[in-house]
């Protein structure tokens, strides 16, 4: 039993680890420039094929991360100067909208693109097999790596925006936009690149995931919501935020799915209980959500106040 | 300059409202709903791709008879799906088929239905057709849906697997599947596992099934989640330990394609494979391959399938649809050469088939493939098809 238990925590920490690289920028651009942007599951889309093709043409790992890094990071950065720019001013129902409309189009000309077959990616040699961490747990490397890139990732975003310039100014853009304005900074173009950045993000989430999920129009739509729990959980704006709440939703979600069925089975006749056991499994990271929302009615550690 | 434009493309949109109804005007139209957006739409393209193909065949024709081929993406809606339907059936079109998804057909088939025309099915057979809500304009040239997952429970008797613990996504089809399952599988039934339907991520069910040592298991799951489990569970280590039975939806032809060398030694329940071994499957692939430059799935047999027979039914009666006796007469017979080998209706008007036992290992061309071990039923009949009386 103890063996499940530290295996779920890993497979927790994983998926808490992969929604925070999509929540991070997510958080950035929703909490910092005051834009929805449910395109944002897209980028990560855009990412995943991007890798997965660059894969197949050369056969190498590497390209497939440059590949994803840059088709994202790019497309992120048309889609702000074409499209999201002219929203920050507008309500969010027009930011709805509008981006909902970019999932659309981008689905469209990634079929476009790429073709409607889900393409194929395999596991780098280094990190396919599995290691063995306990006498009976044996755990898959690219898992683990995954856990690795998103607490370098953490730390990495906790520097940029705490340490540098650039993490100032962004801080200081989301307060008052027109005070830094004002001190000479372009804050149009700074915006330009904290989104990119997001996408950038999403585009490493993708190439991640590649590997082990199908690649597929319309993926970044089913993580999307998900992704918006996580930032309300953790408090609309901040990546601190955005890591405890990828992290408790990564956590709530995979021990529910794995000790509410086995639990409810030892109490309920199994009829019943698969269907309860199903039902509560789907809805533990929203009655998560619920829980800290009346607590914490702005979220655990919300970006302002 | 813009006036010169302007004419033109009115000429032109002229030209092609006028002829258009000029070139169909003795075809027989055929309504093809289908799905081909969203990421099931690469098996509306398979479907349509296939049908086409028959048609092309005999230039523009099915069974010596003119076709039009009405082919409507129906974005996996069934509203819309159901919109399109009556749309065309208030245009007079007599004979539908097209739709891939269980749910969307039971929007399309009693609306169609309901208007007096054909619907033939070229991939669902859901149960409730098929017993006592059969229906004298309803065939199902594919399979009764039940039949693929006890043809599953019947591969895992002949594999001899005495524990097994089964998965399936919480909606009424995977429902059906389990149950499916359980209907012909003799063994013991440790778990079933339902798991949440846009579930991406599958490791919190390998740790339990790791727990539980089954002897193998057997897992519906279709698309996208299908390649993500197939993937998953070779690269989580478990695939060494517990061996996978799965329905062809779970890793068809193209899925194969998306998890590579993962799906390597999983064993299918099917009732059709590339590498079948009949003349009228070998030309069809041999087709296909020519025309579309990739391996047929199972859905495109099953749709060139349904164009054959449509077309052996049309011929019988001259491209007549208001002779609803003379055309539903010969479409029981089922005149044709099936790529699936022996092919005949049972009294529900549902096919009945062979089913196989295949195992996913390199084909003669060095790709993974779906390779016939043996066959698991002959001439299977759906377990509704007692209860239906016309």
């Amino acid at each position: 039993m103890s063996t499940l238990l530290i295996e779920q925590i890993l497979n927790g920490l994983q998926y808490g680890a992969m929604l925070f690289l999509l929540a991070s920028g997510l958080t950035l651009i929703f909490g910092i420039m005051g834009v929805i942007n449910l395109t944002h599951g897209s980028f990560y889309m855009v990412g995943a094929f991007c890798a997965a093709h660059a894969a197949t043409a050369t056969g190498s790992f590497a390209a497939a991360i440059l590949a994803a890094l840059v088709g994202a990071g790019l497309y992120g950065l048309i889609m702000e100067l074409v499209v999201i720019r002219r929203l920050y001013a507008r309500d969010h129902l027009d930011q709805v909208l509008a981006t909902f409309g970019m999932i659309l189009f981008t689905n469209e000309l990634v079929t476009v693109v790429f073709g409607r077959t889900p393409p194929f990616m395999d596991i780098p040699d280094f990190l396919s097999g599995t290691v063995q961490l306990l006498p009976d747990l044996s755990y898959p490397v690219v898992r683990l790596s995954f856990i690795l890139v998103g607490a370098l990732v953490a730390i990495g975003l906790w520097a940029l925006i705490t340490r540098t310039r650039i993490g100032m100014l962004i801080r200081a853009g989301a307060d008052d936009r027109s005070m830094v304005d004002a001190l000479g900074v372009d804050i149009r173009r700074l915006f330009s690149l904290v989104f990119a950045l997001g996408a950038v993000l999403c585009g490493l989430a993708g190439v991640m995931t590649a590997p082990l999920l199908a690649v597929e129009i319309g993926m970044g739509e089913r993580i999307l919501i998900t992704t918006f729990v996580v930032i309300v959980v953790g408090g609309v704006g901040s990546v601190r935020g955005a890591l405890i709440g990828a992290l408790l939703v990564g956590m709530v979600d995979s021990l529910g799915r794995a000790y509410i069925p086995i639990t409810l089975y030892d109490l309920l006749p199994p009829e019943i209980a698969s269907t309860l056991a199903a039902g509560l499994v789907s809805a533990s990271i929203y009655v998560l959500m619920a829980v800290i929302l009346l607590v914490r009615p702005r979220g655990l550690l919300p970006a302002r106040g | 300059m813009r006036n010169w434009l302007t004419t033109v493309t009115f000429a032109a949109l002229a030209s092609t409202a006028l002829s258009a109804p000029a070139l169909s005007a003795d075809a027989v139209r055929i309504g093809f709903i289908t799905t081909l957006s969203t990421p099931a739409g690469y098996i509306g393209e398979d479907l349509r791709d296939a049908f086409n193909l028959v048609i092309n065949q005999e230039g523009g024709k099915l069974g010596g008879v003119p076709v039009d081929l009405l082919v409507e993406d129906d974005g996996l809606k069934p509203a819309n799906a159901k919109q399109i339907a009556e749309r065309m059936a208030g245009d007079g079109v007599k004979l539908f088929s097209g739709v891939n998804f269980s749910n969307v057909l039971a929007a399309v088939a009693p609306t169609v239905l309901d208007a007096g025309a054909f619907y033939v099915s070229l991939n669902p057979g859901p149960s409730v057709f098929a017993g006592e809500g059969c229906r004298p304009n309803y065939f199902v040239a594919s399979y009764q849906n039940d039949s693929y997952h006890e043809a599953g429970g019947l591969a895992a008797n002949e594999l001899g697997y005495k524990r097994m613990v089964i998965l399936a996504p919480n909606y009424q089809a995977g429902r059906d599947a389990l149950a499916g399952f359980k209907r012909s599988y003799k063994g013991e039934v440790l778990a079933e596992i339902y798991t949440k339907l846009d579930q991406t991520d599958f490791s919190v069910e390998f740790a339990r099934l790791r727990s539980m040592k089954p002897d193998a298991i057997y897992q519906f799951h279709p698309g996208g989640a299908g390649i993500n489990f197939a993937k998953q569970y070779a690269n989580s280590g478990v695939a060494k330990d517990i061996p996978m039975v799965l329905p062809m939806f779970s890793m068809d032809q193209r899925m194969l394609g998306a998890s590579g060398e993962a799906s390597k030694g999983y064993y299918v329940a099917a009732n059709w494979s590339a590498g079948l071994d009949n003349p009228a499957n070998k030309e069809f692939v041999s087709a296909f391959e020519a025309a579309y430059d990739r391996t047929p799935t199972v859905y495109a047999a099953q749709a060139y399938d349904t164009a054959r027979l449509i077309g052996s039914a049309l011929h019988a009666v001259d491209g007549n649809l208001d002779d609803t006796e003379g055309f539903r007469a010969a479409m029981m017979k089922a005149d044709f050469a099936s790529v699936r080998g022996n092919f005949r209706f049972g009294p529900n008007q549902h096919a009945i088939q062979d089913w196989y036992l295949m195992k996913i290992a390199p084909g003669t061309d060095g790709k993974l493939a779906h390779i016939v071990e043996r066959k698991v039923a002959d001439g299977m009949q759906d377990s509704y098809a007692a209860s239906c009386t016309f």
